[in-house]
């Protein structure tokens, strides 16, 4: 059953991703590790780790578009969970810096010794090994996403009002591990990291198996999003962005299918913050700015919502466009983003790759309302949100009043 | 509930000099000025009994009718030459029997007169004399300088003084503060005389019990924490030491005390919760035309804010630069400007931007997230990263007492201006014309439209009258908080929370939601601190918009369900 | 309580199926239902008329569990007692709606919106790794075959006309295959010989499943021929064959007009 699930995901699409991704993954650390310095094929140890961190967000954007594509939900507190599961690989790469630190304590991150703490919190209790700590990965922002999406999905909080709360879920752990005794390293975050399973950082070979090690979780979290959304619980949830109360009325129960999902998402974003950590160096409070989260929605947004690999595509767009700005036009980079937010919410509301399978469908996109004859591509992985007529743009999925 | 990251923030700490404060320095001024004629003719008299000090040698008796004879003139320019002589610093000069006051330095001794306190040149170190003093001699001279500045001329000191004896609650300062107590005209300082006495008793336990039982009275009626801790004082000291009855009346009145204060206490933090409401009020109220009538989610309404407060930067800076005199009235020009700027911009926006968005919630909230992003930068860009200082008026800063309440003159100014600022826009919105087109046009489009009523106009219109509602407030949240780009970012949040949590559609439900959260907030605080009580007003509004998604005031009815 | 049939025991044909007791519901003191008492029996046709505001799209909301009556019972084939359901488990426990305007999924095809109406299991993780079986899928192409849609299977829904629309929305109910059919408005919009198909449509549909229509046409109505109820106000009118209720003097003057 599990396999006939898996396969279903893997459309033309997926397939033809999975292979470039696959490619990246092989050829970078390769043209890092084995090229000379000097050679004008090399690719210096910085980019591999700016690369690795674009797949990071790729990773990110995709949990948001899963949920804002498919579903409807649009999180504006999905950098909550990207900065949770960061913070529990933070914890981890702490634990490993043992007497290194500046105090020399073998338990005690040096914060806490600052801090005057005697012994170490209940909750960093089995941080010194990796496996509970790749579960609390996982399990943290699942766990919070869950509880949250219970509370929220059951009482039907839907459109705005869920943005809303999802920002002031985020803005609320803002301040909270801010705090220096909730025992998170308060302003200062999680930092100077040594080792991760007893490879050295800073390596080379560490960061390009960083980098090998966020492609993986890439591609099988695009595997796994394609086999949701192609599998009849895809269809559940596209069936609620569009008409909620409806699918109810089919005895569905809307809120298991959201929780479900959130949780998914929540997940992903988990893995993508705890990849991020180790390759960045750092992880800090302003994770959980609400900017933050809000800048994933326009990745995704002007890659496509609701095509998934629009999500990577937006991500990896925006976040070279970033670097470039504030490298060389720092002041504009803000008028930029504010103008992006803008010009693809007016003029491109499907996105770069909703746009351009519109137009490469050109007349069987057009011809539904027309014609009557439209189909859906039985290979069509991603359920587009449809085109309506022209002039009033696409029919807008979120049903908040 | 100012949700915002913890940063530096300017604070403007107001002074204390209200209008009580000011009447009193006029009247200490005035007692100066009548006591001035007659100083200059006595200080001549004061030289020959200081100089006494000086001859007493090591009879200390003698020093000590010095001591007395200087306290009895109840003049404080003795105080100095009191206090040199109890610390070992008074000489007296073998030439002339003169007595300074003296510093080693150099060679010798610095000396200072001690009654004008000049410099009165040096003096080798053999051509001085040290006035000895013991341990009898130093508890004459605090007796002596108690009771002396207990009977200053001079209102503040006797105040200062009486506060001292309270606190130091000496038993040896007994008698001369019931001396000063004789003497004293002023019934405030009598009265804090009486207190100091009543505080001494309680600490002295051979005085007489129905006395002590009438201190505990007296410190009773003072009610402050201090006559509280005196009461607890006695409360806890150990059986046997303290009368049973006593015991009892001091339980009694301490508790009286604890429920007085306790009640003063919330009173205050109601202030400071009314006081965040305002902010909050004035924050979310633009918002609630935009988003609560109009549906519009604009995340850019913080800019708004931001906005307004810079225009009031700009026309200080004005004013500053070409008509000083102004000043006071700056607030008052600022506000019409800054509801014109924001509310232009808001046009702006709302033509541009958002009525190719209507229908689409989402949509609209990261479009006006980007034009956030884009005025923040544009007024970076303008004036720059760092906080602009916008000044208070005169009429703005200072506080006042009302019973135990501190109140500060700009917070009760701003709790006032947001509540008339909410009564204009509940008259505009229910009996003028344009509220009534504005109904019309967010109740049914179609239908106004058709009864010639300009509904894209109206549109603009209503989201420039949010936005221009947004600068207003500007104008007021430049007097307590910084005036920089980020301004508008750290409303943005409580104000959607103020909406929300009030019912979205609903004025009412704004005003009861701005002041419920706001008090909340202050309540927790004591408890959580300042963080940790956003923290829980978030985690409280969470859960409330999920046990009523529609908030306090929820429209009900088929119509929501759309 | 009037009834006394335990839920394990099988309805017959007669016996009461839905009953409503003294239902009110109030929105800010607007009485949208006020003490509104009927009953539908198993395998009973029924159709509701009356005036804009008289209750009956709020009436449907209280039987399917999106509104939550103030005062009053709704029962469920006898003993299930509605107004302690959500709208999925009442969906589940065989009552299907349509509403007034048509709403299918529009991002879906014919064949996949009647696929996810289909009467199967709901939970998510069997949805998420199951698939429609041969059966499912036979029936799929009957109701395909009933709502004329055959050819239009693979077309998404957002291109079908509103008369297609229509049947689709009762094609997705035949799938759900309730013991009851709430349908609102069915021929709103609707050409003539639409609406003349579509009655034939809920005709052959009542023959095995209890219908409540509500609706304004009352060509359509008289087409049916069944039981009509008159809803004012909140509450009932008149009950009784339509050319029953059509003399009825109250009647007329609140809704047929003279």
């Amino acid at each position: 059953m599990i396999t006939a699930f898996l396969l279903r995901g893997l459309d033309r699409r997926a397939l033809v991703f999975l292979a470039v991704l696959a490619a990246v993954a092989v050829v970078v650390p390769l043209l890092n590790l084995a090229t000379p310095a000097g050679s004008g094929l090399h690719i210096p140890s910085y980019a591999v780790t700016l690369l690795g961190k674009y797949l990071c967000y790729a990773l990110l954007a995709l949990s948001v578009d899963l949920i804002w594509g498919f579903c409807g939900i649009l999180s504006l507190g999905h950098g909550a969970f990207f900065a949770l599961g960061g913070y529990a690989m933070g914890m981890y790469l702490m634990r490993q810096i043992g007497t290194r630190g500046v105090y020399g304590n073998p338990v005690l991150p040096d914060f806490m010794v600052f801090l005057n703490w005697k012994t170490l919190p209940w909750y960093w209790h089995g941080f010194d090994q990796f496996w509970f700590a790749a579960v609390m990965v996982l399990l943290v922002p699942g766990l919070l996403a869950f509880v949250f999406g219970w509370f929220a999905f059951r009482s039907r909080v839907t459109g705005v009002y869920l943005s809303i709360i999802t920002q002031a879920m985020t803005f609320a752990l803002l301040l909270a591990f801010f705090r220096n005794d909730m025992g998170f390293g308060g302003n200062n975050g999680l930092t100077d990291f040594k080792d991760i399973l007893g490879f050295p950082i800073q390596d080379e070979g560490t960061r390009a198996g960083l980098f090998v090690a966020t492609a993986v979780a890439l591609g099988l979290g695009y595997l796994i999003a394609s086999c949701v959304v192609r599998s009849k619980l895809g269809r559940v949830l596209v069936a609620v962005r569009d008409a909620e109360s409806r699918t109810r009325f089919l005895g569905y129960r809307v809120e298991m299918y959201k929780l479900f999902v959130f949780t998914l998402s929540a997940c992903m974003a988990g893995v993508a913050g705890a990849l991020y950590v180790p390759q960045i160096g750092i992880i800090n409070p302003s994770e959980f700015a609400p900017a933050n989260s809000i800048e994933v929605v326009i990745w995704v947004a002007v890659g496509g919502r609701g095509t998934l690999i629009g999500a990577i595509i937006g991500a990896i767009l925006v976040n070279f466009g970033k670097t470039w700005f504030t490298g060389v036009l720092p002041e504009l980079w803000l008028f930029a983003l504010g103008g992006l937010f803008v010009a693809v919410t007016l003029l491109l509301p499907k996105g770069i790759v909703g746009t351009a399978t519109a137009l490469w469908r050109g007349r069987r996109w057009r011809g539904p309302a027309a014609t009557g004859e439209g189909t859906l591509a039985e290979s069509g992985g991603d359920a587009e949100p449809p085109a309506a007529a022209p002039a009033a743009g696409p029919a807008a999925p979120e049903r908040a009043s | 509930m100012l949700f915002r990251p913890p940063a530096i923030r300017r604070s403007r700490r107001p002074a204390t000099r209200g209008l009580p404060g000011l009447l009193l320095l006029l009247g200490c001024l005035a007692l100066f000025l009548a006591a001035g004629a007659a100083r200059a003719q006595e200080a001549g008299d004061l030289r020959p009994l200081v100089d006494a000090l000086g001859q007493g040698g090591f009879d200390f008796d003698k020093t000590e009718t010095a001591i007395g004879s200087l306290a009895e003139t109840g003049d404080p320019r003795v105080v100095p030459a009191l206090e040199a002589l109890s610390e070992g610093d008074l000489y007296v000069r073998k030439a002339d029997h003169a007595v300074f006051i003296g510093k080693r330095g150099g060679a010798g001794y610095q000396l200072t007169d001690p009654l004008t306190g000049e410099a009165a040149g040096e003096a080798a170190r053999g051509a001085v004399d040290k006035i000895r003093v013991n341990n009898n001699l130093r508890r004459a001279i605090r007796t002596a300088l108690g009771g002396l500045t207990l009977r200053s001329r001079d209102p503040a000191q006797r105040r200062a003084a009486v506060q001292s004896v309270f606190d130091a609650a000496d038993p040896e300062a007994l008698e001369p503060l019931e001396a000063a107590l004789a003497a004293e005209k002023d019934p405030g300082i009598a009265e804090l005389m009486r207190e100091a006495r009543a505080r001494i008793l309680l600490n002295t336990p051979s005085a007489d019990a129905g006395d002590r039982l009438d201190a505990v009275e007296t410190l009773r009626a003072r009610g402050d924490r201090d006559a509280l801790a005196a009461l607890s004082g006695l409360v806890a000291a150990p059986d046997g030491k303290v009368d049973p009855a006593l015991r009892a009346a001091a339980a009694k009145a301490a508790g009286a005390i604890k429920e007085n204060l306790a009640l003063w206490e919330a009173a205050q933090n109601v202030w400071y919760g009314l006081s965040l409401g305002s902010v909050l009020l004035l924050a979310a109220i633009g918002l609630a035309i935009t988003f609560g009538v109009m549906g519009v989610i604009n995340m850019a309404h913080g800019e708004m804010v931001m906005l307004g407060a810079y225009t009031t930067f700009v026309v200080q800076q004005a004013i500053r630069g070409w008509a000083p005199e102004l000043f006071a009235w700056s607030l008052w020009i600022a506000l019409p400007l800054a509801f014109l700027v924001s509310a232009a911009v808001g046009a702006a926006i709302e033509r541009c931007v958002i009525r190719f968005l209507y229908g689409r919630p989402l949509e609209t909230l990261l479009a006006t997230w980007g034009l956030s992003l884009m005025l923040q930068q544009a007024v970076r860009t303008l004036f720059g990263p760092t906080n602009k200082e916008v000044g208070a008026p005169d009429w703005m800063s200072g506080a006042t007492h009302v019973g135990g309440l501190l109140i500060t003159y700009n917070r009760l100014y701003i709790v006032i201006f947001a509540l008339l600022v909410f009564a204009a826009l509940l008259v505009l919105l229910k009996r003028s014309a344009f509220g009534l087109q504005m109904r019309a046009v967010t109740q049914n489009r179609r239908m106004a439209a058709s009864m010639g009523i300009r509904t894209p106009w109206t549109d603009m219109l209503t989201f420039a009258l949010g936005s221009g509602i947004a600068g207003i407030a500007g104008v007021a949240l430049s007097q307590i908080d910084n005036v920089s780009p980020n301004l508008g970012q750290g409303y943005i949040i409580d104000s959607f929370m103020v909406v929300v949590f009030g019912g979205v559609g609903n004025l009412w439900g704004t005003l009861v939601g701005a002041f419920t959260l706001g008090i909340v907030n202050k309540f927790l605080e004591p408890y959580a601190g300042a963080v940790l009580g956003k923290v829980l007003v978030l985690v409280f509004i969470i859960l409330f918009i999920q046990k009523r998604p529609r908030g306090l005031f929820a429209l009900k009815g088929r119509a929501v369900d759309q | 309580m009037t009834l006394q049939v335990p839920a394990a025991v099988p309805l017959k044909a007669g016996d009461t199926l839905l009953y409503l007791d003294g239902v009110s519901v109030s929105f800010d003191g607007f009485k949208a239902l006020n003490g509104l008492s009927f009953t539908v029996a198993e395998g009973e046709m029924r159709a509701i008329i009356g005036p804009n505001g008289a209750g009956k799209t709020t009436m449907m909301d209280v039987i399917t569990g999106k509104t939550r009556p103030d005062v009053g019972e709704v029962y469920f084939g006898g003993t299930t007692d509605l107004t302690k359901l959500d709208e999925a488990a009442i969906a589940s426990l065989g009552i299907g709606r349509k509403f007034q305007k048509p709403t299918v999924f529009e991002s879906h095809t014919v064949w996949d919106n009647l696929d996810l109406a289909l009467s199967g299991p709901r939970r998510v993780f069997p949805i998420l790794f199951g698939r429609t079986d041969a059966e499912g899928r036979r029936r799929i192409e009957e109701i395909l075959e009933t709502i004329r849609l055959t050819h239009r299977r693979d077309a998404l829904a957002a291109g079908l006309s509103h008369g297609q629309k229509q049947w689709l929305e009762i094609g997705m109910l035949l799938a759900q295959d309730p013991r009851l059919l709430l349908v609102d408005e069915p021929v709103a919009g609707m050409t003539d010989a639409e609406t003349e198909e579509t009655a034939r449509l809920l005709r052959e549909i009542a023959c095995d499943h209890s219908v409540v229509v509500v609706e304004h046409d009352m060509t359509f109505v008289r087409d049916l021929g069944v039981h009509v109820t008159v809803l004012h106000e909140g509450s009932v009118l008149a009950e009784g064959s339509l050319d029953h209720v059509s003399a009825d003097e109250r009647v007329v003057e609140v809704y047929l007009g003279r």
